[in-house]
């Protein structure tokens, strides 16, 4: 398989990261090489076997229903680019 | 001083030898003077860290003090301490003080240990050069022209040169093992989920795990007992009674069965590294241990495996580095969409979108089951493997890396090259499993080789029990650099 | 053309838990923004998210009470995009493995019972809020919402019109405050409805093309964007166009439904099992725990309302309508003894009155006890149906019991026989002309009779007992 230059620019589309039209080529050059090394996964016959997500096959761990959190808005926001009366900025969001 | 352990300094300073002030000034002097040099570093707080041992050396008079009170370390800066700067390498979290602390850090803390500063890396833990970093390429002490290998080559470079006792780490693909194996020092990687990963900031959450780096299989030990343990925080953190991963240091190695894996030493293991590996299997066959010939069929394929499942992870986890709430912000940007865009792509730097972008298209509609869901199964395959070879061994032995440290500059344009070097490490984390790298030599060029040991799950305790024993009859960890 | 309509509806549910879904930060609505933000709703780096065991059994609640599979073995899935209002780039959802598959939910419409099919019902986290005021021309973003946990549930296409839509939203809703898992407060956005529309020429097998309604939060908005979708949809297939596959939002102002993107921008959401967050195992003493927990549900309730008092099945069905409706029934019912009275009163003037005021029936101003009170005087005649009216005016807007106000306005009605055939008498004296008529056959007659007697009463007469004795004196 091979990606082209639209699957390049779909993909960083979805991954919202700006990919200009210089640096495509390359960028879908060295993808390229990297799934080469990927498809060698295809060669080996994978039937009947169970895919494994976790290291541990352990269970979920629940946790009770008890408020545990105050507030830290001021801390949390001491590091954020651009907030005012509580809010965070960004662009105007158009729905 | 300078060469002394965390045990020595430890016992120095609960015999009143040395103050914590003390100990801090020394390797405050020494990251000054060495580490424009090494740029293991990428925050020093010198101030700070005078302070953390002031208090350290009152809690000592007062009668609070722990083993470890007072003994300085330095943490990776992928574990966020609140107040310190937390970078994870990247240009994305440049500005960001963390307003919080990693479980990691608060055990640290509450041992007393005192902070040094924070250790430079490949930007979110991806890379094995640490060439990666924003604040860029750490060099190995033994040649500066060398990588120190990655993604903790800052941690593992502040050790060989003697910058600190010990270091925090992390490893997804072999992060702690193959910069420990290339800088001459010892490092572990536990069973996933035996060090919380909360407030680890995330690569590959089915594969991070968090351990130490330190001089010796000892020190390796006594700090796991300080970072380890159950941590509701974080949901894939095991609950397991607290164990002391010291206790069987001392057992004589007699009977213990150590598998080699064929595929471990075929084609593309270097001469000089193969050397090594077979003089310390020879030391501990001489200390009693049997030598089992075994097979992981599947090693070739944890690279790919690898390459997708570390990937598809990363590309969502790092999702969260929008600029919105915290970190770095486009400053021009005509839209949302735009300073999304615009944000991320200057934010990270060129492995790190490589990765998401290989994260992105594997799990986008159509691709998922020949490449994410492929993966998972080939990860099952890969600890079956290990499952079979630990019905017949105790702990399996093997190369971190099929080189020892390359040059920096030599693969950093070939992505592919680099990550065929993982192969020895990869499978490790696919499985789960515990791993670690102990000093066993050098190459031709003088550069370190570590040796690998790959224990069953927690295996911990016996896999620091061959390094330490293995420690005691050699002296390639007592080593340092000329700086 | 004669077109079918088919409809059906995802319904996000919010869980009326302590804490949020992944941490331990109060849902507490209303609060300053992002004061009820933690870390982890945060998402800041290397924090991690923590299952709040309440959601998992309010989830197997629900569906035990519908009759579903419960998924022993559940899975969160991670559903990647990016908005504001989703700190971490994606939801924690379930996709593959939802904790409850299929079920069942009856919906009454007009007379008629229907049996609407569930698809599914999975556990997410709710996103924060974009608020577009003006901020120096930018959105501002308030995550108190972000991490609330929801239950999406999932009905098959089974609807066959607005009203069946309604009246399933509604079955619904009340459902989940019967079984306590969530307040039902709709304009708080803690019940909200996607509706998916198409419509097909009648007698085709194959769906036409769907549009999904995104976000309605009342039930009028949800009967009135469906009509308007339905005849969008009817009109353009007519006028020899095609509907497209989209996403639409409804405007309560203009009463229309706009497009708010296509199929084409979808999104490729990249599902896959989130790996931070481990399997959810359900054991079987976990389930059954549960079920002997749950209160008595609807249709058994109903069943039993039938069986144990008599009443209708149709207004059996009304007073299970919703749990606190047919509590108070029950009470009423339960220490009168007046089983089919209860349910005319409740359903009746109690509904109305709620009705007329806007409020549910835990605002009743009659307790339960008061209106037994009530019903008591009717059973034992001291009040007649009229009077009885005028109790129930008086018992709405005073804490009077039935008994005090019968007492104070001297409203007991009269079942004294002597009493009543005098005023009888003295009818039948004054009105010789309807006397005779009613003698040459006209039954009418006796009514003005009648009539004039409860005049003179001041309608306190027993009308049955007038009737009686007209009747024996004209004999």
């Amino acid at each position: 398989m091979s990606l082209t230059h639209q699957d390049v620019a779909r993909i960083a589309k979805l991954a919202r990261i700006n990919v200009s039209d210089e640096e495509i080529a390359a960028v879908g050059n060295q993808l390229n090489n990297i799934f080469g090394l990927i498809e060698k996964m295809q060669a080996v016959n994978t039937d009947g076997i169970e895919p494994m997500a976790h290291p541990q096959d352990v269970s979920l761990r629940l946790r009770e229903d008890i408020v545990t959190q105050t507030n830290q808005r001021e801390a949390f926001q001491a590091v954020a680019p651009q907030v005012e009366k509580g809010l965070f900025l960004v662009p105007k969001v158009i729905e | 001083m300078t060469n002394a352990t965390l045990k020595q300094l430890s016992q120095q300073l609960a015999a009143g030898e040395v103050s914590s002030v003390e100990l801090a000034t020394h390797y405050l002097d020494r990251i000054e003077a060495l580490n424009p040099q090494l740029n293991a570093f990428i925050t020093v707080d010198r101030v700070r860290t005078l302070a953390d041992a002031a208090a350290a050396d009152a809690a000592r008079v007062a009668g609070q003090a722990g083993l470890l009170t007072g003994v300085p370390m330095v943490h990776k800066d992928i574990f966020c301490q609140q107040g310190w700067k937390t970078s994870c390498g990247s240009k994305m979290l440049d500005n960001f003080i963390s307003p919080y602390s990693a479980h990691v850090v608060e055990q640290c803390n509450a041992a007393g240990l005192v902070t040094l500063g924070r250790a430079n890396m490949d930007e979110f833990a991806m890379g094995s050069s640490n060439e990666n970093s924003f604040y860029g390429a750490v060099k190995n002490p033994w040649d500066l022209n060398a990588i120190p290998g990655g993604s903790s080559g800052g941690s593992a470079a502040a050790v060989a040169a003697r910058l600190t006792p010990v270091a925090t780490a992390t490893d997804t693909g072999g992060s702690i093992r193959q910069p420990a194996s290339h800088c001459g020092v010892t490092g572990i990687k536990p069973t996933y989920g035996v060090v919380s990963r909360y407030g680890m900031v995330a690569y590959a959450s089915s594969l991070d795990q968090g351990g130490p780096i330190a001089q010796t299989a000892e020190d390796c030990a006594l700090m796991l007992n300080v970072m380890a343990g159950f941590d509701e925080r974080d949901s894939t953190s095991l609950e397991r009674a607290r164990e002391d991963y010291t206790r069987e240091l001392n057992q004589p190695l007699a009977g213990l069965r150590v598998g080699l894996p064929r595929e471990y030493f075929a084609d593309g293991l270097d001469a000089d590294v193969a050397k090594v590996i077979e003089d310390a299997v020879a030391e501990l066959k001489k200390q009693g241990a049997q030598v089992v010939d075994i097979s992981l069929p599947n090693t070739e394929l944890s690279i790919p495996a690898y390459y997708v499942i570390a990937p598809a992870e990363a590309s969502t986890n790092l999702s969260r580095f929008d600029g919105v709430r915290y970190g770095h912000r486009a400053a021009d940007y005509k839209d949302l969409v735009d300073m999304y865009e615009k944000t991320r792509a200057e934010g990270f730097g060129a492995e790190v979108k490589r990765r998401i972008l290989v994260g992105s298209y594997v799990l986008s509609h159509g691709y998922y089951d020949a490449y994410y869901l492929k993966a998972q199964k080939i990860r099952r395959l890969i600890a079956n493997d290990f499952n079979a070879a630990f019905e017949q061994c105790d702990v399996i032995l093997g190369p971190v890396a099929p080189t020892a440290a390359f040059n920096i500059g030599e693969k950093s344009g070939d992505p592919v090259q680099m990550y065929l070097s993982d192969i020895y490490t990869l499978s490790v984390n696919l499985a789960g499993l515990p791993g670690m790298s102990v000093p066993a030599g050098f190459d031709r060029r003088g550069r370190p080789v570590g040796l690998q040991i790959i224990g069953n799950y927690f295996g911990e305790a016996k896999m620091l029990n061959v390094a330490h024993q293995f420690q005691l009859a050699t002296d390639w960890h007592t080593r340092a650099p000329a700086l | 053309m004669k077109w079918e309509v088919v409809i059906g509806l995802e319904v996000h549910v919010q869980l009326n838990t302590a804490t949020k879904i992944f941490s331990g930060t109060s849902t507490a609505f209303g609060a300053e923004p992002n004061t009820q933000a933690s870390a982890v709703e945060l998402a800041f780096p290397g924090v991690l998210p923590v299952m709040n065991k309440a959601v998992v059994e309010k989830a197997i609640r629900l569906g035990l009470a519908l009759g579903s599979k419960i998924n022993q073995k559940n899975v969160f899935a991670r559903k990647n995009y990016f908005y504001p209002d989703l700190p971490k780039g994606y939801q924690i959802s379930q996709m593959e493995l939802p904790i409850v598959e299929g079920g069942v939910l009856p919906i009454l419409v007009g007379e008629e019972e229907k049996l609407v099919k569930l698809t599914r019902a999975h556990m997410e986290e709710d996103a924060g809020k974009s608020l577009h005021e003006d901020f120096s021309g930018m959105t501002g973003i308030d995550l108190n919402r972000a991490g609330t946990p929801l239950l999406e549930v999932v009905s098959e296409p089974d609807m066959r019109s607005p009203e069946e839509a309604v009246a399933y939203a509604r079955a619904l809703h009340s459902l989940v405050m019967w079984l306590g898992i969530c307040d039902g407060n709709m304009q708080e956005g803690s019940f909200r409805v996607d509706a998916n529309v198409s419509v097909r020429p009648f007698g085709q097998q194959e769906y036409g093309t769907r549009r999904e309604i995104k976000n309605l939060n009342s039930f009028r908005f949800l009967e009135q964007a469906i009509k308007y979708e339905i005849q969008w949809q009817i009109d353009t297939l007519e006028d020899g166009g095609r509907v497209e596959q989209a996403t639409v939002l409804f405007d309560p102002d203009s009463g229309e439904t706009r497009m708010m993107r296509s199929k084409e921008d979808a999104h490729d959401y990249r599902y896959f099992p989130d790996p931070d967050l481990l399997p959810v195992r359900i054991a079987d003493e976990q389930i059954e725990r549960i079920r002997s927990e749950m209160p008595e549900l609807p249709a058994a309730m109903k069943a039993r309302f039938v069986e144990a008092f008599g009443v209708s099945s149709y207004d059996a069905a009304l007073l299970t309508g919703s749990r606190a409706t047919a509590e108070y029934f029950e009470a009423v019912a339960q220490a009168s003894g007046q089983g089919k009275l209860a349910a005319n009163w409740v359903n009746g003037e109690i509904a109305a009155r709620l009705n007329r005021d806007g409020k549910d029936i835990s605002a009743c101003p009659i307790a339960a006890e008061r209106l037994t009170g009530l019903i008591q005087r009717i059973a034992d005649n001291t009040l007649s149906s009229k009077l009885a009216k005028q109790v129930f005016d008086a018992l709405w807007d005073s804490e009077l019991s039935a008994d005090a106000i019968i007492e104070r306005d001297g409203l007991k009605q009269v079942s004294d026989v002597g009493a009543i055939e005098k005023m009888v008498e003295e009818a039948i004296a004054a009105s010789p002309k309807a006397v005779e008529e009613y003698r040459a056959g006209k039954e009418k007659a006796l009514n003005a009779l009648a009539g004039q007697v409860m005049k003179a009463s001041k309608g306190k007469a027993n009308p049955a007992q007038v009737q009686d004795i007209l009747k024996q004196k004209l004999a």
